[in-house]
């Protein structure tokens, strides 16, 4: 087991090595450079100015002694500063970070809770009206793409009903630390992660209705029932407990999804996290930044496909054995 | 007596052939109402889009009239104007099109790709298919909207063709391992051993024989691939990294709704973009997943 680790995690080094010349590559192909953007708006400086400026920075070295120079910081940790905020990125990161990584979870919770009940249901009373309507959810959910239904959603609970605030992550008024503090935080996260969760429930729900009626009809479970067990025990003890383990399988894809939809998310609903960090840095040119934020985003996915095989592998222990 | 008997086991061996592929797809259509109705609307809506488009003039719609800025739908205008006083259902329309337009040539590339890549990798097998699989492995691990975003603002004098290109990098890999596994299957069948005992060459054989067997699965692929397509493109032109703006896309339609003033109060301007999107992917989802049964015979309704 533990080799099997090890074997995964030495396996990531050469695909993010790949991944960093790659977005390096591109990010220094991207028109302008930040120091010129940054005094745009001054048409008093000298050019032999911004020129000195942009040695000084070392934007004029040959790309790959710039790589070197950027990917040994990377490794101790430095990220760089902005050039735009001109601050540390590690600050600028800071809260949008922990915001993005608060959503995640908020979706993920919501995505399981809603998921697992209705897969179960559908399940086990197959072809019932309570089936045909989560198939139903499942075909359109699966349809729908996610910022159309999140403009939606945004538009009728929170422009038209008026229900929850229509941008932020937390109400600017309140003081840190209070309880009102976290009652308008969870205000603001409720109608961008149910938006998320709600679509991102499709695999979930299919796979558990699949497996539960695939063992319903298997042979132990025969047996269970012909030794008088009551029906209930039957789904929790002997079918549940071997459909729900695997579903913990798709913790990693969920967690890479959940990453690329944050994009979306957070900019239809103002919040400020690094899907909305990155959107705005591309269109200000603040490259440094959108390095490391998709450098950020590779080894999130990376760990998340990374997880779901560890959990995979001991759940299924076939998977292990043939690596 | 004998000539008889014979005639008789004919016809009914006639009366139980296997009915055609069209004639399987038209039965599972017919047995699901939703989806007949789906496709009915869809047909209508892709054939009145395209008709009506070809009497629109892009530019007299595009031109801006400060005198009728953001006015509600009326007579003249249908679906009201935008900020600059254009009008929204001519935008419609358009954006429509070049949206559909896109999706499609986008899917046309991603699934010659995918289709090309996969059934050499799962046909030939060995290094090439250890090869392929691990730039494909490579790939699916890559945060790809973010990388195509900095692809799209990188590209000087970007154009449509650009678009379709960066994304066809990207969207292959998922096909090439659906076809890859399929071929996988399909190479271990008899009727491939027998034509490669026979001396056909492979080409002839992946040509000829897998391939047109797997085409009810491309087919059923590249539906539901379509309206993925559409997706992820009017998506990202919502964002702005999408088609340029002298091509309109039903994205950019919808991005004016990032104005809170326009979200709350114009709803003529965005909302019948987002509601003609999910429309129209609903449409062909529900298309897609009738084809999907009528190509599992395991599944079939009809």
């Amino acid at each position: 087991m533990v080799k099997y680790i090890f074997k995964r995690v030495l396996a990531m080094i050469p695909q993010l090595f790949i991944l960093s010349i790659l977005v390096f590559l591109l990010t220094k192909a991207m028109p302008g450079d930040p120091i010129s953007q940054a005094f745009i708006g001054n048409p008093n400086l000298d050019p032999a100015v911004l020129e000195e400026l942009k040695e000084k920075a070392g934007l004029n070295d040959p790309w790959h002694i710039q790589y070197v120079r950027w990917i040994s910081r990377l490794i101790q940790g430095d990220l760089g500063n902005s050039y735009v905020h001109k601050i540390s990125i590690a600050k600028l990161l800071g809260d949008r970070f922990s915001n993005t990584i608060i959503l995640g979870l908020a979706t993920l919770v919501l995505t399981y809770l809603i998921a697992i009940p209705l897969g179960i249901i559908a399940g086990r009373y197959q072809d019932s009206w309570a089936d045909k309507m989560i198939v139903g959810y499942n075909y359109v959910s699966y349809a729908v793409p996610l910022f159309v239904f999140a403009l939606l959603m945004l538009f009728i609970f929170g422009f038209r009903l008026g229900l929850v605030p229509t941008s932020g992550s937390v109400d600017p008024q309140v003081t840190k630390g209070t309880m009102e503090y976290y009652l308008s935080r969870l205000h603001h996260l409720i109608l961008p992660a149910t938006t998320a969760a709600l679509l991102s429930t499709v695999g979930t729900i299919q796979y558990l209705r699949n497996e539960i009626i695939d063992t319903k009809y298997k042979d132990f479970v025969k047996t269970a029932r012909a030794k008088g067990t009551s029906e209930k025990v039957v789904y929790n003890r002997h079918i549940l407990r071997n459909s729900l383990l695997p579903i913990a399988a798709f913790l990693g894809t969920d967690i890479v999804n959940i990453l690329g939809g944050s994009i979306f998310i957070e900019q239809i609903f103002g919040y400020p996290g690094i899907g909305q960090l990155f959107v705005s840095s591309i269109l200000q040119r603040d490259y440094s930044v959108v390095v490391v934020l998709v450098m950020l985003s590779g080894f999130l996915a990376l760990l998340g496909t990374l997880l779901s095989d560890i959990i995979l592998s001991i759940v299924d222990p076939r998977i292990r054995l043939e690596d | 007596m004998n000539s008889v008997d014979l005639n008789v086991e004919q016809k009914e061996t006639e009366k139980i052939e296997a009915p055609t592929g069209l004639a399987v797809i038209w039965r599972e259509l017919i047995k699901d109402k939703l989806a007949l109705f789906s496709f009915v609307l869809l047909i209508g809506l892709v054939l009145f889009i395209y008709i009506y488009s070809f009497f629109l003039n892009q530019d007299e719609i595009t031109k801006i009239d400060l005198m009728n800025i953001f006015a509600r739908p009326n007579a003249q205008n249908w679906l009201g104007t935008d900020y600059g006083g254009r009008d929204v259902f001519g935008q419609l329309i358009i954006g429509a099109r070049n949206s559909l337009t896109i999706g499609f040539l986008i899917t046309l590339t991603t699934s010659l790709i995918g289709i090309t890549l996969g059934v050499i990798s799962g046909y030939f097998g060995g290094w090439v298919d250890y090869v392929i699989m691990r730039f494909i492995d490579f790939i699916l691990v890559l945060p790809t909207l973010m990388i195509v975003i900095v692809f799209v603002s990188i590209v000087p004098d970007y154009n449509v063709f650009h678009f379709i290109f960066i994304m066809s990098l990207f969207y292959w890999t998922s096909k090439a391992r659906l076809i890859r596994s399929k071929t996988l299957a399909e190479r271990e069948l008899d009727y491939v051993s027998a034509s490669k005992t026979l001396g056909t060459p492979d080409w002839k054989i992946i040509l000829f024989q897998v391939l047109p067997n797997l085409s009810s699965i491309i087919i059923v692929n590249m539906t539901l691939n379509l309206a993925g397509n559409i997706g992820i493109e009017t998506g990202l032109s919502y964002l702005g990294f999408g088609l340029p703006e002298s091509v309109p896309s039903l994205g950019t339609l919808i991005s004016y709704s990032t104005n809170p003033d326009v979200m709350q109060n114009k709803w003529w301007v965005w909302l019948p973009a987002a509601l003609l999107i999910l429309v129209l992917m609903l449409c062909i989802n529900f298309v897609g997943q009738a084809l999907k049964r009528a190509a599992d015979a395991r599944q079939r309704l009809g």
